[in-house]
Parts: C-alpha cells; structure tokens; sequence
C-alpha cells in the first residue's frame, strides 16, 4: 500500500491517510479482503506517529470501508459500507467545490469538467479491469 | 495494538514557573509544562529560544533557579540516578569518547543501564550499519549520530530525550532517528521528548507541541488541537495595498497587491465584516501548516 504525506497544505496527517486509502479502494489498488498493514509498521514507513495512523484506521472503520478482525487485522470490507447516500454526497460536494474554484480561477468552463470527469472515470475503469 | 491516549495518562515531566537567566539575559520566563505520558511530544522553537536550556534542566544538568522541574516525580538534580537511568538521551552534537571502539563504547554504555538489552543493541548496530572495530572519532557526522541513538535506545528508556537530533543530517540518517521515536512511543507507555526547528518532522511525528519563543511558551497542546484552532484566511482586497493592512486580533498577515493571507488563532466570527470594511472580501478559509503557525506566534513574517 503506496501513501504519500504530505506536511505543506495544512490538511491533518490522518485524513491524508483516510483520502488515499479511500483512493486505493476507489482505483482497484486495494480490493476487499485485502489486509491493511499494521499500524506500527504503516507508521514507520510513513514515518508518521503511530496514533495517527490508529486514528485513520479507526476513521475507516467507521465509514465501513474496512473492517478489523479482532486480534488479526484490519481488512478491506467484503461488502461496501451503507454509508447514506446523504452522507455520499456531503463528501462529493466539499471535493465539487474545490474542483469548481480551481476551474474557475483557471477561466475552465463546466462543460469542460463534465469532460474531463467522464475521461478520468472511463481512465479509472481501464485501470480497475486490468 | 493499542497506543495509550497521552491525555488521559500521568506527565512523565512536570515544569512549574521555571525561570533561568544568564547573566542579565532571561533564557527561560516562567515556564509552564507537562509532558504527559506516552507519545511525542514536540519542542519547536527557534535557534537560542530556550530549548536546549529546557532539556538540560530535565536532565538535572541545570538546576532550577525558580520555579520547579519535576521528571518521573523526582527531582532529577537531587535524584540523578533514579532519573537518568530511565532517560535516553541524545544532544545535537552528541559528545563520545573518540578514542573508543563502536563495541567497547557500546560495552561501556552498557555499564551505566541496569536495564541495557544486548540482543536490542546489536540488533540496531547491524541495522544502522555500525562496525564494531570502528574508532568513534573516524565516524562521519550521520554514523556518529546513529551510534549516540544506539546508546539512548537500547535500554528501552521511559523517556527517550532527543534535543534537534537531525540538525545537519542527512535524510537517511534523519529517518532512522525518526523512525526510533516510532518504535519508543509504539512500545507501550513510552515517551518521546523531541526538539526541533524542522517543523516538517515534528508535525509528523508529534501528538503534544510545545512552541518556545524567546524564553516563553507560546503556545502548548494536542497538535490536532492547535491546528484545529488556526485559520488562515485569504483575503482579496478590491485595490492593491501598498502596505499590510491593519486588522486588530490576528497573528500575521503577508502577501502583496490585493491577494493578503492572514492567520489567526480561533474562529474570528467577526472578520468577514472587518474585511468587509476594509474593502476585501475573504476568498478562502484553510488549515495552515504547523510551520506557519509557529512563523505567525514568532512574528518573523515579512510583508
């Protein structure tokens, strides 16, 4: 499991690893059933605080995108959360909102997103079959 | 696994209204902290702020002018032994004997730690690549440092003492002292004590901050809670400013033409109408990174 941190926008180390471990389920990196490392050696690669990443984990566990099997480990969860679709769309609309900014900053028209988006995700699904 | 929660458990140190001058020069003024047990926790601090001074009295290598220090409950000046025999210690310019050989400086170490784990010591000698017919004054200045972190670790201290350990390392070498406060914190109910101007490093690794500003703490908790407080907010003005604005209450502002970011410590519900009235309008609201934050309470910023 490939995560990279960052410390020079302000965004808190966990949720970086919350974001990329979501991407990795999300791309097809990381599959259910899968095991997560642990979180003393996922720290020591990332050269984080171990809390840190419990708190990630925990975070994870919370959304239903892992699961921790007791005195095992933490897995990719077989079965996709049944986080609300309200809850779905909270997340998606904070992402939209910095997508548009960005767009608009750089004079981009929305048009031109909706493009781009279908072309990431047909990108993503290629990935995903591979 | 679980990692004990550094709010809920005792302070390994306990600093009360510590001052110390040098001559007529206050070094610390009225320091207040508690090191809670279990976890990282972070000095930052500009060069000549106080840190080192700090370290030392947790030592008991200085003594508390007034005010008082406290570490494991005793006070390390009048209980040296009972002390530093649960500290590991490693300085900036770690000070070994030259002359010895890496396996009789390890051997010698050895002699002062009661609790002194052979198989953990050889087992970091083989990682950080130090050989033992080696002379400690033919090291270079990284293996030298791996060689002070192997003597401060391998009696699995209580408190393991790091006073800006990565001061002029390379990144290989900054990463195994790294990696060391991982491994203590992770072993159940150990402490790591790190003092640092690389705020990259301590914002990583850190549960508890601490920022030392010429001689006084300016600023002290949970990291997620001091960056949970600071907002830097991006304001843009409708005609470039020749100079800072003035907005009463925030810590730092920077920037030039109309675009200005100005940090703040707590919500400031009421800056959207300050800006208002002097003609901005706030276009963004993030969490800044540690390094700002410390550059903000130092009030180092440059316009």
């Amino acid at each position: 499991m490939q995560i990279n941190i960052t410390s020079h926008d302000g965004v808190p180390i966990y949720i970086q690893i919350v974001n990329q471990v979501k991407h990795l389920a999300a791309s097809g990196r990381l599959t259910p059933g899968d095991e997560l490392p642990p979180i003393r050696v996922l720290a020591e690669q990332l050269v984080v605080n171990p809390n840190t990443v419990a708190r990630a984990y925990l975070e994870l566990e919370r959304t239903g995108l892992v699961t921790k099997r007791h005195g095992s480990g933490t897995y990719v969860s077989e079965t996709r959360a049944p986080l609300p679709q309200r809850e779905k769309i909270k997340i998606l609309a904070s992402r939209a909102d910095a997508l548009l900014t960005e767009a608009r900053h750089l004079d981009v028209d929305l048009a031109e997103i909706i493009k781009l988006l279908r072309e990431r995700d047909e990108l993503m699904e290629k990935e995903i079959r591979k | 696994m679980k990692f004990p929660s550094p709010s809920s458990a005792e302070s390994v140190a306990a600093i009360t209204n510590l001052t110390r001058r040098f001559g007529s020069r206050t070094v610390l003024d009225e320091v207040s902290l508690y090191v809670p047990r279990g976890g990282v926790f972070g000095l930052v601090g500009e060069n000549g702020a106080g840190k080192t001074t700090l370290i030392k009295h947790i030592l008991g290598l200085l003594k508390a002018e007034s005010g008082t220090v406290r570490v494991f409950g005793l006070d390390p000046v009048a209980d040296p032994v009972g002390v530093l025999g649960r500290i590991g210690y490693l300085s900036e310019q770690p000070d070994l004997p030259g002359w010895m050989r890496v396996d009789e400086f390890l051997r010698y170490t050895r002699a002062f730690y009661p609790n002194w784990d052979a198989n953990y010591a050889e087992t970091l000698r083989a990682q950080f690549g130090l050989d033992p017919a080696q002379r400690l004054k033919t090291l270079s200045k990284g293996q030298m440092a791996k060689a002070g972190l192997l003597a401060a670790q391998a009696h699995r201290p209580d408190l393991l003492l790091l006073d800006e350990p990565s001061s002029g390392l390379d990144p290989m070498v900054r990463r195994d002292i790294l990696e060391a406060v991982i491994r203590t914190v992770a072993d159940e109910g150990r402490t790591v004590f790190f003092s640092s101007h690389l705020l990259e490093e301590i914002e990583r690794v850190s549960d508890h901050i601490a920022m030392v500003h010429q001689g006084r703490i300016v600023l002290c908790g949970s990291l997620d809670e001091i960056k949970a407080q600071h907002r830097r907010f991006i304001l843009n003005f409708e005609t470039a400013q020749s100079k800072p604005p003035a907005i009463a209450g925030i810590l730092s502002i920077s920037g030039t033409g109309k675009e200005w970011a100005v940090i703040c410590n707590g919500a400031r519900a009421e800056l959207p109408a300050i800006a208002a009235g002097l003609g901005a309008r706030i276009v963004a609201e993030q969490v800044p990174s540690l390094n700002e934050i410390f550059v903000a309470h130092a009030g180092t910023t440059t316009a």
